[in-house]
């Protein structure tokens, strides 16, 4: 656990960076950092280990105050990923990623063995090991950043703006990868951002900060987006919270119906409005009128329930004429429709809870 | 003496250049050419070995406290401008008609080279570079030997491939005062008009440049294979 207490950094020239921060960021979570551009999340990142000295306060590593440890011992011990993933140019694949298993003294065998093993594990073909940074991608060096990283097995991870420089899609890969080796490996890793989508996404606790240092809110996602604590956060949480919310609401235990589909060659005689057309192997074809006009198969959207989210079953109803979503199963076959109705009375109980 | 002297020197032709090559080459006496050679070399590659050890340091002092650099490549600068007889005449007091006399002179014009390429050399390490080389818990020193200067060594070495061709080539200045290397056979040649050593020694002079060139080239290729795999990608 990293806790900071009463943590103020104020420079030479008077400004305050950091103002009486407070807070803790438990093992094993990820807390994220996340304010406009002047909020000191950075500052407040590379105080934990020290590359910056706090001006007052403490901040203390499983109870012991970083002050105490000396800098070199404290950093071998605390992953760390910046955006540009920092490589060092001049080294290979492989030798970037043993660079601090090699500082701690393991022999060069060891320490490569385990940088291999490290690509295989951020999804990186292993071959890539004898290359030099310059011959990879932008995405593919942030990946080795994050293995370089892990290398030593640090319980800890510092990460500073470790996907901004990367395109959308690639960002959305990378953060994927994140909570799927943290489901892994539970580290304590705190994580700085300007992106509040990605804090909502990443976060198990989210800090935001607002200029001059201090500390707004601290809450888990789903909190701050249903009781931001004042103007300041609501602002920059931005438009759509009530839509983001629902991202944060399963989608288990909505009724689904299993009366609503009919086979490809349907032509007629329902009474209900629209029916939903499903191939031989049980897949989504597409909505039909249920008095059998119309023709072709109009647009569906599917969402997986337990997996994801009110928003995604949402977003699947509104991409269909029934404004009914279809919920597939892991195989893509159809396992029922979740009616207007039922999300409606879905939404009005998570509008209320 | 009537004729010019390049001509008298052209009117000479091929056919004694390899005789007088073979009478002069290894005489047993001062003044050989396998003399002077050695000679040459001593006095251009102290100079470059010497300018490298000792701009490294003030390099790396003057990239940790900026304030130092301005002066300190001024210094070299003022230097670097002297013309090399007055220096001569100065240091003759000192150091004598020694190679020291050459020696001095040409080192400094090496430091003047090399210092500027230290500093753009560390300075050519990314910030980013750094910064995570700090925060993986790298030693200042270690941090120095392993990340810092590694990343510095193509712009220094560009530096020393100046240094090395330009040291060799300027030895020759020091027929002024009688430690010339292969600069000698220029002044033998004035005296007593003759073609065969302003050819002999001009040929070895750039071809020890080029040789000397050559191995700093293959050193960097060694030494940086990081620099090839990015232009090759």
């Amino acid at each position: 656990m990293i806790t900071f207490d009463a943590v103020t950094k104020r420079y030479a020239d008077g400004t305050v960076a950091v103002d009486n921060l407070s807070l803790e960021a438990p093992t094993g979570e990820i807390t994220v950092f996340v304010g406009p551009s002047g909020c000191g999340k950075t500052t407040s990142l590379r105080m934990i280990n020290r590359m910056i000295d706090a001006t007052e306060g403490r901040i203390l590593l499983d109870g012991d105050p970083v002050r105490d440890i000396d800098p070199p011992k404290l950093r071998r011990g605390i992953g760390y990923v910046i955006q540009q993933a920092g490589l060092f140019p001049h080294k290979k694949i492989v030798d970037n990623v043993a660079t601090v298993p090699l500082l701690l003294g393991w022999d060069r065998g060891k320490a490569r063995s385990r940088a291999m093993e490290l690509l295989e594990r951020v999804g990186l073909d292993p071959a890539m090991g004898e290359r030099y940074p310059f011959q990879l991608s932008g995405g593919q060096q942030q990946r080795v950043g994050v293995a370089r990283a892990l290398a030593a097995d640090p319980p800890v991870l510092l990460m500073d703006e470790p996907f901004s420089a990367v395109d959308p899609i690639v960002r959305t890969s990378l953060q994927d990868e994140l909570l799927r080796l943290q489901a892994e490996l539970n580290k304590t890793i705190v994580f700085v951002t300007h992106d509040i989508d990605e804090a909502i996404k990443l976060g198990d606790r989210v800090a935001v900060l607002r200029v001059g240092g201090r500390l707004a809110q601290l809450a888990d996602p789903k909190t701050l987006l249903s009781e931001p604590a004042d103007d300041f956060v609501r602002e920059f949480l931005g438009h759509d919270r009530g839509i983001r919310r629902l991202q944060f609401v399963g989608t288990d235990g909505l009724r689904l119906r299993t009366d609503l589909t009919v086979p490809a060659g349907f032509s007629g005689g329902s009474p209900e409005p629209w029916v939903l057309a499903v191939s031989d192997d049980g897949r989504p074809l597409g909505w039909l009128r249920g008095d059998g006009g119309g023709g072709e198969p109009e647009p569906y959207g599917t969402f997986r329930p337990g997996r994801d989210s009110m928003r995604s079953a949402l977003d699947a109803a509104l991409l269909s004429p029934s404004g009914c979503a279809v919920a597939v199963g892991a195989d893509g076959k159809v396992v029922g429709v979740a009616t207007r109705e039922v999300l409606d009375a879905a939404l009005a109980e998570a509008a209320d809870g | 003496m009537g004729e010019p002297l390049l001509v008298r020197l052209i009117a000479d032709g091929p056919p004694s250049l390899w005789e007088w090559i073979a009478r002069n080459w290894d005489t047993g006496r001062v003044g050989s050419i396998k003399d002077l050679l050695g000679d040459h070399l001593v006095m251009s590659l102290v100079p470059i070995v010497a300018g490298l050890v000792l701009a490294l340091p003030l390099g790396l002092a003057s990239a940790r406290w900026r304030w130092l650099y301005q002066p300190a490549a001024g210094v070299f600068n003022v230097v670097y401008a002297l013309p090399s007889l007055p220096v001569f005449m100065l240091l003759i007091s000192v150091t004598g008609l020694s190679k020291t006399t050459v020696i001095i002179p040409l080192t400094f014009y090496a430091i003047a080279v090399l210092l500027p390429a230290v500093v753009d050399g560390l300075g050519s390490v990314p910030d980013h570079v750094r910064q995570s080389a700090v925060a993986m818990g790298f030693t200042p020193l270690r941090r120095l030997v392993q990340v810092e200067l590694p990343i510095a060594v193509p712009v220094v070495l560009a530096g020393l491939r100046v240094v090395a061709v330009s040291s060799i080539s300027l030895v020759s200045v020091g027929a002024l005062i009688g430690q010339g290397g292969l600069g000698m056979l220029f002044t033998r040649a004035y005296q007593n008009p003759f073609l065969p050593p302003v050819v002999v020694g001009i040929v070895l002079i750039v071809a020890l440049a080029l040789v000397a060139d050559g191995l700093l080239v293959l050193a960097q290729r060694l030494l940086t294979p990081w620099v090839r795999a990015r232009r090759a990608s």
